[in-house]
């Protein structure tokens, strides 16, 4: 019998689970080897009987912890699938500031009628078994993802940075062009996508296990960069990890 | 006959973003007529204070995913117009591809994979595997497709990486503009395909006079990215002056902040535009839109998904009109930019406001920023379509239970999900901005 596949959203773009409809006709190929019960944004079928939840977003609400622990009561397998859901994403961003001023700066004297919480990646409230990181996710490597997962093997997310996949590909590194790049910091897995394109790593798919974060900003500084906007841009896609170290810090 | 009517569908699907349909109606009142949005606020507009204006479109582009490349124009716009940065020709053509792209894979997706299979009697288009196979690989095709472009284009289409404040970090290479005319001529055909399938299916017959609004201009072209805020009720204004035009309000009976033009509600979309500027549309279009009985004028809120369909065709031979001129003129590679944050200062930066407005698939877009003499943004306000369209869609629903209160609860259901659906909601992007409603 084929696995039941359970699409769920949570706070964020829905891009990820866009990815899947622009597999194009190969989806019809995944389709072959998974039953997808669930997956709101373009089907009515709300199968509540699954065997593997693949969660997007991040959690941000009281409702969305408790929905999450649901479903990881219900599911067999839990993949945290893209940035959202493995380090709060850019969601996460809202974590550096003061909740109560942001909340009244979009929604002035109205912020009072939301239920909001500091983000969360979704293995801050429940065990995660795969991840797909990245915003958006690289379609190759949620396939790989997914053959892991259908045989039962475990999947490792690359532990060396994006430099060693930019290097491979030839490109003209950023800082040598004076800009500053989160590649050397950044988990590698995407193929350099962004750099491939000519911009520079934004740092979506998370620090490496143990980025030299300190030494990082002193490179970045000795280039006469903006420290401010520096940090800034380390915590776009960081904030929620950065978090952890801290914790981890101070065990 | 006094009638009861109880209606609630929690988590409307096949549509973007998290929303709930509420209606109560005892002895034939209506007591209770909502969309509700229940999104989780993400705070778009709070995190961008403080952050360059190059990282900017890096961010709001995450808003959406369907909708990516519309955030990120917009929001190119409005920072090149508060630093008063001009684009060049080549850039402002490879822009206008990838909005017409954009607007392509949204509207395939809407109509496809959204849409039709209500039209159908389906759950969805898995049941359509079997039933249409030929139908879910040509709107899977298509989609394909479109992102082939985005990603010739600017790197990806969810989210797209070349596209930054001063240009495009890559261009097209002679060899890539040739595949994508190969690519648009294969979409020729299969859009043909798709406005036969829609002279074949029928649409809910509804009407309610309302106020449309869209982008107009004095030019020869269904405007997208350039010109004025127009409407129907004959109002036209510069993007400037947004905030003086369009009221968001709270209702009484609720907290939510809609948007009110002339008169009570507005539309924005497709068939705003439309009705608005079909004289512009080039005659392939038009051509279509009289296949598809598409009268300028239409007030069906049912049948923005046909517009859509008569917009595709015109992207499909705009593009074309777009990648012959580039392969005419040659691309010019020199105009390659990688700007990063600004660092080696290549583009001056000043203090000031700037306003992007843009017709993205579902309608017009607002980013609004307020940056100091540095390029950090100090206020953001982003007015997104859905947004405008929430009060409209609103008003159908009083207007349509009544008319419709004979039938079963489960027709009614149907119906009303259908009218949510055809404008096309992206729930995940306007509720950064909108306030949930509480229904007590």
């Amino acid at each position: 019998m084929k696995p039941k596949v359970a699409f769920f959203d949570f706070a964020c773009c829905e891009g990820c689970q866009l990815q899947v409809a622009n597999f194009g006709e190969e989806l019809l190929d995944i389709l072959e080897v998974v039953d997808v019960v669930n997956f709101r944004e373009v089907m009515s079928e709300n199968g509540e009987d699954y065997d593997i939840a693949i969660i997007e977003g991040s959690i941000t609400n009281q409702h969305a912890v408790e929905r999450i622990k649901k479903i990881r009561e219900k599911a067999k397998i839990v993949i945290a699938y893209g940035a959202c859901a493995c380090t709060g994403g850019i969601n996460a961003m809202k974590n550096n500031f003061e909740m109560p001023e942001i909340m009244h700066y979009v929604y002035k004297d109205d912020a009072k009628y939301f239920d909001t919480i500091p983000t969360k990646a979704v293995d801050q409230v429940v065990k995660v078994d795969y991840y797909v990181h990245g915003c958006p996710v690289y379609p190759k490597e949620f396939v790989d993802v997914l053959k892991c997962v259908l045989q039962g093997v475990e999947y490792k997310v690359p532990e060396k940075s994006v430099c060693t996949e930019c290097k491979l590909n030839e490109n003209e590194c950023m800082f040598d062009k004076g800009l500053t790049c989160m590649g050397p910091i950044t988990k590698a897995g995407c193929n350099s996508w962004c750099i491939n394109n000519g911009n520079i790593c934004f740092g979506c798919r998370g620090f490496v296990e143990n980025p030299a974060k300190n030494a990082a900003i002193e490179v970045l500084k000795d280039h006469g960069l903006n420290p401010e906007l520096i940090i800034k841009k380390i915590n776009m896609y960081n904030t929620v990890l950065d978090e952890k170290l801290k914790k981890k810090g101070e065990e | 006959m006094p009638k009861t009517v109880y209606v609630n569908v929690e988590y409307l699907t096949r549509v973007e973003g998290h929303g709930n349909i509420v209606v109560n109606v005892t002895d034939g009142n209506i007591e209770k007529c909502n969309l509700e949005i229940v999104e989780a606020p993400r705070l778009f507009e709070g995190m961008l204070r403080g952050r360059s204006i190059f990282e900017a479109q890096h961010i709001t582009s995450r808003i959406c995913g369907i909708c990516s490349c519309g955030h990120t124009l917009a929001s190119l716009q409005a920072a090149e117009d508060a630093i008063g940065f001009k684009q060049s020709a080549q850039t402002e053509k490879l822009r206008k591809l990838l909005l017409y792209q954009e607007i392509l894979d949204s509207h395939i997706l809407h109509i496809y994979l959204l849409a039709a299979p209500d039209l159908l009697g389906v759950k969805s288009f898995v049941p359509l595997i079997n039933s249409h196979n030929d139908v879910v690989r040509r709107a899977l095709r298509m989609k394909k497709e479109c992102n082939n472009m985005c990603e010739i284009i600017a790197g990806r289409h969810v989210h797209p990486i070349s596209t930054t404040v001063g240009g495009f970090t890559k261009l097209p290479k002679e060899s890539e503009l040739d595949r994508m005319r190969q690519i648009m001529e294969r979409m020729q055909e299969d859009m043909e395909a798709t406005v036969e399938l829609l002279t074949t299916l029928t649409f809910p017959s509804f009407e309610r006079d309302t106020e449309y609004v869209a982008i107009v201009n004095d030019e020869n072209e269904y405007p997208f990215l350039e010109g004025d805020v127009g409407s129907t009720d004959g109002v036209r204004f510069d993007k400037h002056e947004y905030k003086n035009y369009i009221n968001e309000f709270v209702v009484p009976h609720s907290t939510a902040k809609h948007t009110k033009l002339s008169r009570d509600s507005y539309m924005v979309g497709a068939l705003a535009r439309y009705n608005l500027n079909h004289e512009k549309l080039n005659s392939e279009a038009k051509k279509a839109a009289l296949k598809l009985k598409l009268e300028p004028g239409t007030k069906n809120p049912y049948l923005n998904t046909v517009a859509q369909a008569v917009e595709s065709v015109y992207c499909i031979e705009e593009s074309i009109k777009i990648i012959d001129e580039l392969k005419e003129t040659g691309v010019k590679h020199d105009e390659k930019i990688t700007v990063g944050l600004n660092e080696n200062k290549n583009i001056p930066v000043k203090a000031g406001r700037g306003i992007g407005a843009v017709e993205v698939p579902r309608g017009i877009l607002f980013h609004d920023y307020e940056i100091d003499a540095e390029g950090r943004i100090i206020n953001a306000n982003c007015m997104i379509p859905t947004n405008q369209n929430l009060n409209n869609i609103e008003r159908d629903m009083r207007k349509l239970v009544p008319e419709i209160l004979e039938k079963t609860e489960e027709e009614i259901t149907l119906f009303l999900e259908m009218l949510v659906r055809a404008y096309d909601p992206c729930i995940s992007c306007s509720t950064h901005f909108l306030n949930v409603k509480f229904v007590k």
